[in-house]
């Protein structure tokens, strides 16, 4: 049972607006990273997907670029709390990227420029839930925000949406990525609240 | 799971922050640089939560402090900074971070590098310091709009005193005391130059405030031949109430 907060009132979101648990929504995109942006020049941009020892698919940007993509609007719920509503990209569905890749795999761990990393179900990659993303509301995606390209996975929370994403690798094991390994969920479900290791 | 610590002490450091005082009896410790989430609720049953880093070093006492800038368009902070008495109960959860975290048994040279109320996650690092009799070479470079502004003045003052001092320098973007002699300004390559610590000594960084301050200071630190894998940033805006 919570303690009442004397004199609290607080702002409540209009009722028509469903938010997971504990989240509160906001309109600007705050940045959350955790070192320095990687400058990513799109000379030497590279897209590789592998099962850990051989390439499977591989991309230049001008061939990830000649891809067919699409546009998509889709809510954003970080684990520091505040939900963007209604941000419209343009990516490469990960259905696209992974349509002739034949594997036996059930995990993807995926690799940034930086070196940051996250895991994450391969099926939750499929099934029009995932994007390489490279335009936020019509514009180039900003570095800061993980441009060139970042993964989007919304319906987990934006950690697992990798900026700066370089490499997906598709294993049968699942392993820890960067946050993942620090104490936070090994799955992220926004709606399920699960925030750290343990909920 | 969601601790109680009671209000024990409130102490303004500025016009617009605020150093609660926690007494938390079930507290497990913590490491410096991590934060807690803070939860309210309303009487009807209405919560909200927001992140604040810890701002004091652990101790055998279980408080615990958080230094707390009041957001004009906050949900949160005005009631922290101004409704909250001495006596008053809060919900924590934490303590939460596994990676801006500074830790005893780190010997290398620490550069922190803060801008406004991004100062207080270094600081928990600078007390750590103390209290575990470190002596690892500390050098703060601390970025605040106006002399009025600087958070913990006296306690950083009295830094440059010990047998082992931290080297504290300030930098000033809208007015700086009289006399000083950099004109205000943002944080700049030859400030980072002259005065943290060279790339070749392969000191661990530590920046922490608006995410423009941090864009901006990791990309002097990178150009300046620090390794990436070497900075560690926490980034904070209005929206996240990051402190």
């Amino acid at each position: 049972m919570a303690i009442i907060s004397r004199g609290f009132s607080g702002r409540r979101a209009a009722a028509d607006v469903k938010l997971p648990p504990g989240q509160y929504l906001t309109t600007d995109f705050p940045v959350l990273s955790a070192g320095p942006t990687p400058s990513v020049p799109l000379d030497s941009w590279q897209l590789t997907i592998d099962d850990g020892s051989r390439v499977l698919r591989k991309w230049d940007w001008k061939s990830f670029r000649e891809l067919s993509s699409e546009s998509f609007t889709v809510d954003l719920h970080c684990v520091t709390r505040w939900s963007k509503f209604g941000t419209s990209w343009e990516g490469v569905s990960l259905d696209t990227l992974l349509a002739e890749v034949k594997t036996d795999a059930s995990y993807a761990f995926v690799h940034s420029y930086g070196d940051y990393t996250t895991n994450l179900p391969l099926k939750d990659l499929l099934n029009k839930q995932a994007w390489i993303a490279f335009r936020f509301d019509g514009e180039n995606l900003a570095p800061e925000h993980g441009g060139p390209a970042r993964l989007l996975v919304p319906h987990l929370y934006l950690w697992k949406s990798a900026k700066w994403v370089r490499r997906i690798t598709l294993t049968r094991e699942d392993k820890p990525g960067f946050w993942e390994g620090l104490g936070y969920h090994n799955y992220g479900d926004p709606w399920r609240e699960q925030r750290y290791w343990g909920e | 799971m969601w601790r109680v610590g009671t209000v024990v002490a409130l102490h303004d450091e500025t016009a617009i922050v605020r150093t609660i005082r926690l007494k938390v009896p079930d507290w497990p410790s913590h490491v410096a640089g991590q934060h807690v989430d803070v939860r309210l609720t309303a009487s009807d049953g209405y919560s909200a939560v927001r992140s604040y880093s810890i701002a004091s070093a652990p101790n055998s006492e279980n408080y615990v402090e958080l230094t707390i800038e009041r957001l004009p368009e906050g949900e949160v902070s005005p009631y922290l900074t101004q409704e909250v008495a001495v006596g008053d109960r809060l919900e924590l959860r934490g303590p939460i971070g596994g990676w801006f975290v500074w830790r005893r048994c780190q010997t290398e040279p620490v550069q922190l590098i803060g801008g406004g109320s991004g100062i207080v996650p270094l600081m928990a690092m600078i007390r750590s310091r103390s209290v575990w009799r470190s002596t690892a070479p500390f050098r703060l470079l601390y970025s605040a709009r106006e002399p009025s502004a600087v958070l913990y003045q006296d306690e950083l003052h009295a830094l440059s005193g010990h047998d082992c001092p931290v080297t504290v320098t300030y930098a000033y973007t809208r007015a700086t005391p009289k006399g000083w002699p950099r004109p205000p300004g943002r944080v700049d390559a030859s400030l980072i130059a002259n005065t943290t610590w060279p790339a070749n000594l392969a000191a661990t960084s530590y920046v922490c405030g608006s995410t423009s301050f941090v864009e901006s200071i990791a990309g002097l630190l990178t150009a300046s031949g620090h390794e990436p894998d070497k900075i560690r940033t926490e980034r904070f805006g209005p929206t996240g109430e990051r402190k």
